[in-house]
Order: C-alpha cells, then structure tokens, then sequence
C-alpha cells in the first residue's frame, strides 16, 4: 500500500452512535457520510465496529535509550498500536534520563522513523530524576520534540520547594507537571497496599496517605502558583476527595488512573505473583469502585496506561525482590470497557474523551481536539465490542511479559488502528515495520 | 502434605496430625538409638538465606535422626551470598536431587514462590520467610503448650480455651503470625500486646484481641506469655524512643514476674535480649519453657519431614 | 460378587486359642527356664489380635505374658511410594524387651516385608532373647526368608484376590473373607 492510497471506512459507528462511511485520504479525515465511494482504496468493512479516536497514552515507559531488553521505541509502538493508540508519552526513566533536549529529541525521532505512533517524550523535571536540581525545562520544550509533559515519574518530586519552583517554571513554557504522588518516607521498602491484608502477608505496606498527602500538598502549591498540575496514576478513594476539592476550589488540577487499579484489587496479592506488583500497589476493592465511579463522573480526567516492560527476570522472584510495574498498552482498552463501559458507567463518548480528546488535551497534542471532522488528521481505532478472549501472552506486541492478565477473559479487540492515516493494525493484525515506517514523513 | 508453607494451609486435624506425630518422634529420642531409617536414601537441603544456626541446626537434627542426607547452603561462604536469585539456587540443587528443601528467606512468600515455580519438584518447607511465617516455629510452640497443659495425655488433643498473650514487635514478627492462625485453629484465644508502632495496620481484622498495656494484659491472667524478641534496629526506625522506655512498659520483669499465676507458661522463640523484654529471671525461671521450645522443635521439624517426604513418589503425575 | 468366607468368629477364637498353647509350649526352652512373653500386635489389627491372645495365655497361664504394640510405619522400605500412612503409637512394657521372648503379632502375613520392618524396630528398641511370628492368616507369596512360628490358617490364594479380616473390636463382627479383585470396583 503507497502512502497515497486512501482508506474507505465502511459503516463504523462513532462515539456518538451514529454510523457512517470515511474516506481518509493523504492522511485525514477527506470525506464522511454515507454511501461513500472511491476507486483504488483499501475498503475496512466496520459495520458493527465502534470507531474510536486513536488513543493517547500520557503514561508510557518505552525505556529506551538504556533498558532495551525490556522495551524499545519500536517495540513499544508495535504494542501500542496493537492496542489502539496512536500517540504515547514516553516516560523520562530512561538511561540516560531524559533531562536533555538531545535525549527527548532522540525519541521522538525514532517513534517517527517507525511510524507505529506518535511518541511524545516527557521530560524530566529534575536532574537525572535526582530531586535535587531543575532539568532543562526550557531547552526540552522548545527542541524538536517540544516537550509539554514534565516528569519525575517513579519517583516523587517530594522536596515542596522544588516541586513550587517546577510548577511555576513550566508555565513559561505552556506545559505541566504530571507528578507520582508517593512520599518517599511514609513509603520506605513499601510493597503492596497498608491494610490487614499486608499486615497478613508480612509485606510492608504502601499507604494511602502517603499518595494523599502529596496529591493535598500539590494541589494546594498548583492553586498558589496558579500553576497547571497533572496527577498521575492515582489510587484510592481518599485521593478522589482531594481531587475533587481541589476542583471545586477552581485549581487546575488534572487526574489519571491506571487500568489495572479500575479492575484489580489487592487481594491478587495473596499469592505472591510478582506479576500483580505495581507502584502504586492494587488497593481495596472499595478503591476500585471509587475510582470508577470518579472516572465517569470526571473527578478523574483520564486513564492512562503506565505500560511498565520488566525482562522475565525481574518478576520470577520473590515478591519484595521484584520489579514494580505491569505492561498495559495491549490490554487498556479491554481493561476500561471491562470496568466501566460493560458496566453501564461510561459509553463510547465518554471513553473517547478519557483515553484519547482529554489526554491529548493534556499533553497539547494537536490533532485529536475534532476527531472524525473533514480535515483533521486521521488517527482512528477501530473496536469490536463484542469480542472476548481469555487473555494471553501471543496477544502481546511488546518485549515483555509482564501481564497481570494471562488467563483472564477480557471483552473487545482492536480490529484496526490508524495512524495519521496509515494503517498500524488491519485484521487485528499489526502491519510489518516496512508497510508502516515508510509512510510517514 | 505436598509443602509446608503457611500454617493456614493446616485444618484443625492436620495440625492435630503434626502435633501427635511429633509426640511419637519425641519417643524416638528418648531410645538407646535415637534415630529412625524412614528417609535413608532421601537428600533433604538446608537452604538459608538469611543466617539462623538455631532452625538450622534443629532441622539437621531431625533430618539426620529420620536417616536423611542433610546439605546445607548457607548465606555465608556459598553462592547463595552473591546475589544469586532464589530460581537459580532452587534448580541447582534440583539437579543434585534433591527429595525436599528447607528455605529460610528474607523475603516473605519466598517458599510459597518456590513452591509455585515450576523450577522444582521437591517438597518445600518454609524455615522462614521474612515477617510472614515461620510455620515450624509455630508447630512447636503449640505442641510445647499442649504438652505442658496436657501432659502424657497430649495425644488427639487441641488447645480448646487456652488464653495466650503476645508480647512485643507484632508488626515484623513471622512468629506471632504462624502462632495466632495456628493458635487459633487449635481452638486457643490470642492477646496480642505491643507499642501501638508494632502492632500491625488492620489488626482489628484479625481473629484476636490487641492492646498496648501490658500489665492490664497480665492482670487478665493469662496461661501462656510469650515475649517477642526486639530488634534493636527498631528503635533506630522510630519504633519506640529507646530500650529503656520499651523493657520498662512492655519487657517481662521481675516484677511482671512475680505477679503471674505459678503455673503461666513463659513463652519466648529465641534468641533473647535478656534484660531487654525478658528478664534474666523470667527465662530461666519454673514458668520458663524456653528450652522445652528448642527440644520440641527437633520432634516437630521429624514429624514435617516425614509427611512431606513419604508418598513423594509418582507426583510427577499429578 | 465371589467372597468366600474362610473364618467365621468361632474358628477365629479356636485358632488364637491354640496360638496360645503353641505359644506357651514354645516358651519352655529346653533346659526347662522360661523367660517372660511380650505379645507385640502390630497395628492396626494385630494389636487387637495381640490383647486377644494376651487374654488367653492369661486364663492360662497368669502373669506369663504382657502385651503392646510396635508401629513399623518408620521402618518401611516403601514410604515414598505408598500415599502417606499415619504412624499409630508403639507401646512396649516399661522395663524394655531386653532379654524377653517378643512374638510379633499380624493378622496376615504376605510378603513379609511388614516383619521385616518390626524386626528392624524391634532392634532399634532392646536385645530380646527370642522373637516369633504369629499370624492370623498365612497367604503365600513371601518376598523375603521370613515364615510364621504360629499359624491360625494357611490360606494360598492368588495375588490378584484380597483378604478382609474384621474383628469384633473394630469392625464390629468377626470374619475373613477372600474376594476377587475385580469385585473391588
């Protein structure tokens, strides 16, 4: 297929409910309606699918440069387009860290080279993630990449002063902070949820007031500085309340949950599976449903993945020996029509809004503010809703393994994923790095 | 039994089972040759991460009382020290073959997550497991109270009503949790008493009373106190301010002492900090079973390892 | 179904009753001493068969013999084979076996692996001066040179059939029967 070809979408039906035909053509939106017809194009039958907007994740480890035996750019973009997206924001954890214009610069550019995704570099905010010195904010966000996410993540930027001086600095720059809410010392050699069940299992517990006691000191420094502040990954229902506070009082203040907290509990971790650990840990079943439910009330803004590759290695171990994280890219869609949308809490719309307009908002990624309109560029996922399948590790795109979802039954299947008018996914499946990396300029 | 790695993995009859089992294996060594030939020919493998002469020296005791083939790796001066991880160690003692491995680790889970690997078929007894469970530990404490309460008639018995008061760092203790399921199981009650800092979150969902206050606990009269040992690390990690203020509110003194009933049995794992939350005179006084504990544990750990090494053969299958 | 009843409870009483003469007059050794007996039943049915012998040699000679029992469940030679079995306790007189006559009691001897294992126990738990056999059934097919001293019934059978012994005590009737394997569905 040249990158001229056009694509004719045939019947899909759209957030909204409705159904219709589009025809993407040099790479946008061209025609919609129905009826549509054009010579020459590559045909996706739709009817039953549901068209998404492609998906945006503003939480990735893609680990490269430094970790390549867990994920790399190339291979991460594979997942993520197999699991719908077409934009992630690589997380700055890497090696080295991303606190330079030459590292964000380099990332970006191989995601463009493989053409899966849009990679979006986030970067750090302090030195080597040290804590201790600003990184260069400035030179990120006016590089080629133009970084607009700054992150600590995996770790906390704890010390209040330099977290004052992050926020206010960014704003020169249009961009946001998306902080890991952990207070490092509440947290010391934390393994799982503080509860009876950590105290049962021996494992030293992560409490909730350690993620929000941060969440209440940001949200307050955001509103002193007038300051744009994005939580990520947020975990337990106490922290729904300070966001939620923190809203009302006008403070601008976004939140993120992850998939694994809106379907899987704490209780997972009576096995010692390695496979369940993730920073933050699995929390109560009652968590869950308060993050749910903030979610389709919009308390909580998006869900993004923090798809976190770990090599084999680091999870056949013993539990306290094992890495944090889970991979998320293949399974998020699934994972949030599981929780919410089978449930009646959300529909499409709304999904469209937390996994793809909100977070592209978020990160000031252009491009996803009018999906399916005449002229915006084509970034399209399209879903079979009724599909399930017991979940597997050949349905994984990435390096690793590390799901927590082997052997469990998950509703939807990515049928096809295009990106800026190339198709990444057809068939439900991934399309070879030569079809795709020579598509996109 | 395939393992033995929690103590919540035991009904009410197989720990009933374990217990009268070990009281035949206490007969053993009180004979001219106190040995047995039952595991002749099997290889059982001491594997200790963590140094504990103490469980070490009494598995081996048992091992070789029962004829078996005792190696032991070590964390000093073996592989075990440079970081080698707990896959790599099992399958190299796999290949030796290996009928069961005894695992102390830092970790807790550490047995159970060798026993789920598919790295290795050998029986698995948890010597320890970070603050999780020490379920031999437990084994022989309870056997040590049944016997002391029950005597020559132990046999087929539980510990239906008997009061038993924990003292001392609950929070990191594998002990305290191995004793209360197990305590619990065989039909005791279970005070647990410590600085609100080392008792563990969510107490309150577990099947027993707690407090902070010590001698409110002893005017209780209870039938068994057992002291915790306290690490001294603690104190550096704001646990309670120092050793002073914690031997004065919740160490077992002499004062303590004379207070208790002449038959409350006084309980402590090992090793002690004498002066610390136990006395000089507490141990080694009547009421002191402190030494039953360690001869006990040589029985209990015979007992263990004859259960999950006979009917080993043909699991292949299963 | 083919089970074939081969004692009913009066013979099983007549066969230990001359058991137990048997017994006796083995015991006078031929420089006329005798030395004291201990009838070690092993479990679980040979020790229900020991206290019923022990009662007899009472009648018939009081004092002469005490009883116990002796688990072989650790001195097995096929543990890891078979499913796990549940040592039942031993019982020996307070003032040991030493220099003893011990007569080791089964129900049915088979293979003589059993014995075998007892002898090994035995030895683990004193020096008696003699020690005999006595089973209540003999079926053949010996793996090892052991025979019985004291036979209630000789009973060839083939290795596919099984052989049920009830006793009053436990099962509450008296009976051996033989049945065929393939009835044990």
């Amino acid at each position: 297929m040249s990158p001229l070809t056009s694509l004719l979408i045939r019947g899909a039906t759209l957030p909204d409910g409705t159904a219709t035909d589009l025809l993407v053509d040099h790479g946008v939106i061209a025609e919609r309606g129905s009826g549509l017809s054009q010579t020459g194009s590559t045909v996706i039958d739709a009817a039953g699918l549901q068209a998404l907007p492609g998906l945006v994740d503003l939480h990735t480890h893609l680990r490269e440069p430094g970790f390549e035996q867990s994920e790399t750019v190339l291979s991460g973009s594979r997942a993520a387009a197999a699991g719908g997206f077409t934009a992630v924001h690589a997380m700055a954890n890497t090696s080295p860290v991303a606190d330079t214009a030459g590292v964000v610069e380099q990332v970006a550019s191989l995601g463009e080279q493989h053409g899966y995704t849009t990679v979006r570099p986030v970067g750090a905010v302090t030195v080597g993630l040290a804590g201790e010195r600003l990184s260069e904010i400035g030179a990120m966000a006016q590089s080629r990449a133009a970084v607009r996410v700054f992150s600590d993540d995996g770790r906390c930027v704890s010390d209040a002063l330099l977290m004052r001086r992050a926020l206010e600095y960014v704003k020169t720059f249009g961009g946001v902070i998306a902080q890991h809410s952990q207070e490092p010392r509440l947290t010391e050699g934390a393994q799982m949820n503080e509860g009876a069940l950590s105290s049962e299992l021996g494992l030293a517990g992560w409490p909730a007031v350690a993620e929000e006691a941060i969440i209440a000191r940001d949200v307050l420094l955001a509103q002193h500085v007038g300051a744009r502040l994005h939580v990520c990954h947020l975990s337990t229902a106490g922290s729904v309340e300070v966001i939620r506070w923190a809203k009302a009082r006008g403070i601008r203040v976004t939140a993120e949950v992850a998939p694994h907290h809106l379907l899987l509990d704490e209780q997972l971790v009576a096995g010692y599976d390695a496979r369940f650990k993730v920073n933050p840990p699995l929390r109560r079943s009652e968590d869950v449903l308060a993050l749910r439910a903030a979610l389709a009330e919009g308390v909580i803004d998006i869900v993004a993945t923090d798809h976190a590759p770990h090599p084999i290695e680091t999870k056949e171990c013993a539990w306290q020996e094992a890495s944090f994280g889970m991979v998320g890219l293949e399974t998020a869609l699934s994972v949030v029509q599981a929780a919410v949308v089978d449930s009646g809490q959300m529909s499409w719309a709304d999904v469209a809004r937390v996994l793809s307009g909100k977070p592209a908002e978020i990160g000031r990624l252009s491009g996803y503010d009018a999906p399916f309109t005449v002229g915006a560029p084509a970034n399209v996922t399209l879903v079979d809703p009724g599909a399930r399948r017991v979940f597997g590790v050949e349905l994984l795109r990435g390096k690793s393994v590390n799901t927590p979802y082997l052997g469990r039954e998950l509703p939807g299947r990515v049928v096809a994923t295009v990106h800026r008018g190339v198709p990444t996914v057809l068939d439900g499946e991934l399309r070879t790095p030569e079809e795709v990396a020579n598509h996109v300029e | 039994m395939r393992h033995l790695l929690s103590v919540r993995d035991l009904d009410r009859g197989a720990a009933v089972g374990i217990l009268d089992l070990a009281e035949d294996m206490a007969d053993v060594a009180t004979r001219a040759v106190p040995r047995l030939p039952t595991l002749r020919g099997r290889t059982v493998a001491n594997l200790f991460f963590e140094d504990s002469t103490r469980t070490r020296l009494s598995f081996e005791a048992a091992a070789k009382r029962l004829s078996a083939d005792v190696i032991t790796f070590s964390a000093k001066g073996s592989s075990v020290s440079k970081g080698e991880s707990l896959k790599d160690t099992a399958q190299t003692i796999a290949a030796m073959g290996i009928d069961a491995v005894v695992l102390r680790h830092p970790a807790s889970g550490a047995a159970r997550v060798l026993a789920d690997g598919q790295w290795i078929d050998a029986a698995v007894i948890n010597a320890g497991d970070g603050m999780h469970e020490h379920p031999t530990q437990g084994l022989l404490d309870a056997f040590t109270m049944r016997k002391a309460v029950h005597g020559t008639a132990s046999r087929g018995t539980g510990l239906d009503g008997l009061r038993v008061t924990i003292v001392g760092d609950i929070l990191h203790s594998r002990v305290a949790r191995s004793n209360i399921w197990l305590l619990k199981t065989l039909g005791a009650s279970v005070h647990l008493v410590g600085p609100e800092t080392l008792l563990p979150a969510g107490v309150g969902a577990w099947p027993v009373t707690s407090g902070t206050d010590l001698d409110d606990a002893l005017a209780g009269k209870p039938d068994v106190v057992m002291m915790l040992r306290v690490q001294g690390e603690r104190m550096h990690a704001a646990y309670f301010p120092n050793e002073r203020e914690y031997s004065r509110q919740w160490g077992l003194d002499d004062a303590r002492l004379a207070r208790l009933a002449p038959d409350t049995m006084v309980m402590h794992p090992g090793p002690m900090n004498r002066g610390l939350e136990i006395s000089s005179a507490a141990a080694d006084s009547a009421r002191s079973l402190v030494l039953d504990q360690v001869a006990n544990g040589v029985s209990i750990r015979m007992a263990v390892l004859y259960l999950v090494l006979s009917g080993s053969e043909g699991r292949g299958a299963v | 179904m083919t089970a074939r009843t081969v004692l009913q409870q009066a013979d099983i009483t007549r066969a230990l009753t001359r058991i137990a003469h048997e017994i006796l007059e083995s015991n006078a050794s031929h420089d006329g001493a005798s030395s004291r007996i201990v009838l070690l039943g092993i479990p679980t049915r040979g020790v229900l068969l020991a206290r019923r012998l022990g009662a007899i040699l009472e009648q018939l000679a009081p004092g002469a013999a005490e009883v116990g029992a002796l688990d072989v469940t650790m001195y097995r030679d096929d543990l890891a084979r078979q499913p796990t079995r549940t040592p039942s306790p031993s019982s020996v007189p307070s003032d040991g076996i030493d220099g003893k006559t011990v007569v080791l009691v089964d129900d049915v001897l088979y293979s003589g692996r059993t014995v075998r294992a007892a002898l090994d126990a035995l030895s683990d738990l004193g020096r008696p001066r003699a020690v005999r056999l006595a089973a209540l059934i003999d079926r053949g097919h010996r793996e090892l040179p052991i025979r019985a001293d004291f036979v209630g019934k000789n009973l060839p059978t083939s290795q596919t059939q099984r052989i049920y012994v009830k006793l009053l005590e436990s099962d509450g009737q008296d009976l051996v029967a033989v049945f065929d394997e393939e009835d044990q569905g």
